[in-house]
């Protein structure tokens, strides 16, 4: 009887201690840092002996967003179009994949294998793939297929490019995810009830697929926007986003109250973007699908 | 005499090596009920996708009300479908998936709504308009399933085992519930399913199919009373067949000596015409009446002697199996009504049945392991 009570007790704590490790870390490594970061925003620290006192300063972010509006709204532009790309550009691949491929798994790590090289390094041989005179530019040039004097390095394209690029699995998993869910029956059914290929892609593969399309949005657009390195390397000297601004002022200036600000005002801007998206797109979401 | 509605024409389905149709050709009638029945991998499923459009047969020919519907989409056929799996639009709630083949074919937004509401009524589906597939039973979503296809009216209705998700108590309800629909409505249905007691419930003509053949296509008393092969007797409920020879012929009467060497009277008119020497005969367990050995048969009887092994008594009836001649396994049922007193078990009995109440069929080749289980 003692010893069945016991065992009793364990599995109403299972879960909890199930769920410490996760719990206890992300409070150590986020929560605590978030905090951190937030009350930073309101101090003022001693830009030598990096001394930090709390004083409540508000006009931090104001000041900030009115500084760099233009940062953000070209991290926000960047990140825009590098997504639309990748959707674009992924949901053929993924429902490919999901509906046509024999070797699925095959063609999943194609699909993933470049990322298994570092971030920086694919980013780097994106500069010299774009490069005026790379395999790319200086190729079509020599076919006198573009003026001499074309460019795409250190302009905005090179860095949605970039974006796209490296983002792209965050793309196309999610949409493969649920293109993959979707029971072939179900379009048969469509088109049993005189939907053609089109109206059955339309009425019901693209309705299915909306919450992967949400998380596909999601897992590029919010990293993509917070990014900096691909505007660092491939955007020369005019197409600094917000991260490259949040980086200077963290590890060049160390203005860390104006760093803290500006992360704030980004993670701020984006939860009010994601709230506002998910109330449109992802209110009919993951219970109905299940 | 009532048009054809359905036809196929020497229709072959090959996958790779395997054929899962083999040179099939039937005619379905117009507001028939019409069932084909058969283990798994008989290629009944198969026929009605072809049927459906979502199978191109490998040869032969499909018509619709008459017109070669072969290379046709399934969108530019006249015919819904209820699959076996249901498959609702999950992102739809009950109205909109009902709607769905109205709206594809731009029915005006008043007669969806007068049409909907009606198919709703029929099967019972009131009030469930705003619901998820989801947030539904099984039993529902099959309702569903069927009114999403009949509301379209079309010309012939296919379903494909859609009763077999249902417990026991459903699908006997259901199964009324589809042949009060079907004779409402008076539209063609073509059934597909595994279980010879819901083809028989509901149909007017069913096909008992194996290996990609029809094996035979009757009325279901036709079939189950005579069954034209020995497959068919084992498939279409329990049957006892024994081995013998076919003997004299003599004022509509054919004699068949058993294996026993005991002899069996059919009426001449029962044989089937393409029978060799060797044959089964054969009777359904309930056409026997069970006696002790020591009781006189009734004149012009046939009858075999065993011992009796099990007795089981299940309240409609009793049922007993029997060590019959050559080692065979003989079944009875007994309707229970109470009169006299049940042979006990170590018994030695006869069995008795009427001449026109035995069947001769061609022994089939042996039957593989799966189609046994099914």
């Amino acid at each position: 009887m003692e010893r069945r009570r016991g065992t009793r007790k364990g599995k109403r704590l299972a879960p909890y201690l199930l769920g410490a490790p996760a719990a206890i870390w992300l409070g150590v490594f986020f929560l605590v840092p978030l905090v951190t970061m937030m009350s930073l925003s309101l101090q003022r620290c001693d830009s030598v002996t990096l001394a930090c006192r709390m004083i409540w300063h508000f006009g931090e972010f104001p000041e900030q967003v009115s500084q760099f509006r233009p940062f953000f709204m070209r991290s926000l532009y960047y990140a825009g179009s590098a997504t639309v790309i990748d959707l674009l550009v992924s949901f053929p691949i993924a429902y490919w994949i999901a509906f046509r491929a024999k070797r699925k798994n095959f063609f999943l790590l194609m699909l993933l294998l470049p990322f298994f090289v570092s971030f920086v390094i694919r980013t780097i041989s994106w500069q010299f793939l774009l490069s005026d005179q790379g395999i790319l530019l200086g190729t079509l040039k020599n076919l006198h297929l573009l003026p001499e004097n074309f460019h795409v390095l250190a302009t905005g394209t090179a860095v949605i490019a970039g974006i796209a690029y490296n983002f792209l699995p965050f793309t196309a998993l999610p949409l493969y995810v649920s293109l993959e869910r979707i029971d072939p029956h179900v379009l048969e059914a469509a088109h049993d009830l005189y939907a053609s290929r089109r109206a059955a892609f339309a009425k019901v593969t693209i309705p299915l697929a909306v919450p992967g399309i949400f998380a596909a949005f999601l897992l590029t657009f919010v990293p993509g926007a917070g990014d900096y390195l691909n505007a660092q390397i491939l955007g020369g000297t005019s197409n600094g986003m917000i991260g490259n601004v949040i980086q200077n002022k963290f590890l060049v200036f160390f203005d860390y109250p104006a760093a803290s600000a500006l992360s704030a005002i980004l993670m701020g801007v984006m939860l009010i973007g994601i709230a506002a998206y998910a109330k449109v797109l992802g209110s009919r979401t993951i219970e109905e699908y299940i | 005499m009532p048009e054809v509605d359905v036809r196929l024409e020497r229709v072959t389905k090959e996958f790779g090596d395997t054929v899962a149709v083999d040179d099939l050709s039937v005619d379905i009638t117009e507001g028939e009920f019409f069932s084909m029945l058969g283990p798994s991998g008989c290629g009944k499923t198969t026929t009605l996708r072809m049927i459906g459009g979502f199978e191109d047969p490998t040869y032969g020919t499909v018509y619709l009300g008459g017109r070669d519907v072969t290379d046709d989409p399934p969108y530019r056929r006249d015919v819904n479908t209820v699959f076996q799996s249901y498959a609702l639009f999950p992102h739809l709630n009950v109205f909109d998936n009902v709607a769905f083949g109205l709206r594809r074919k731009k029915v005006g937004k008043e007669e969806i709504q007068r049409r909907v509401q009606e198919v709703m009524h029929l099967v019972d589906l009131r009030g469930f308009g705003e619901r998820k597939p989801g947030q539904m039973s099984g039993g529902q979503q099959q309702r569903v399933a069927l009114a999403r296809a009949l509301v379209n009216s079309p010309k012939v209705l296919l379903l494909d085992e859609p009763l077999g998700a249902l417990d026991l108590k459903l699908r006997k309800q259901m199964q009324l519930e589809l042949k009060r629909i079907q004779q409402e409505v008076g539209i063609t249905f073509i059934y597909v399913t595994h279980d010879q007691e819901e083809a028989m419930t509901m149909s007017d003509r069913l096909a008992v199919m194996r290996r990609g053949r029809i094996e035979q296509l009757g009325e279901p008393e036709e079939v189950y009373d005579n069954p034209a092969t020995e497959f068919v007797a084992g498939f279409l409920g329990a049957s006892n067949l024994l081995d013998g020879e076919i003997g004299s012929h003599q004022d509509g009467i054919t004699t068949i000596k058993l294996s026993t060497g005991s002899t069996v009277l059919v009426p001449s008119d029962r044989m089937p015409p393409d029978v060799e020497t060797q044959v089964k005969v054969g009777v359904r367990p309930e056409k026997i009446t069970i006696r002790n050995d020591s009781e006189d048969l009734p004149a012009g009887y046939n009858s075999v002697s065993g011992l009796l092994r099990v007795a089981t008594y299940i309240g409609v009836s009793h049922q007993y199996k029997i060590d019959g001649p050559g080692g065979t396994e003989l079944t009875v049922y007994v309707q229970n009504l109470g009169a006299v007193t049940p042979p006990a078990p170590g018994e030695k009995v006869s069995l008795a049945w009427r001449p026109e109440h035995t069947f001769v069929v061609k022994p089939s080749a042996s039957l593989s392991e799966e189609e046994e289980e099914e």
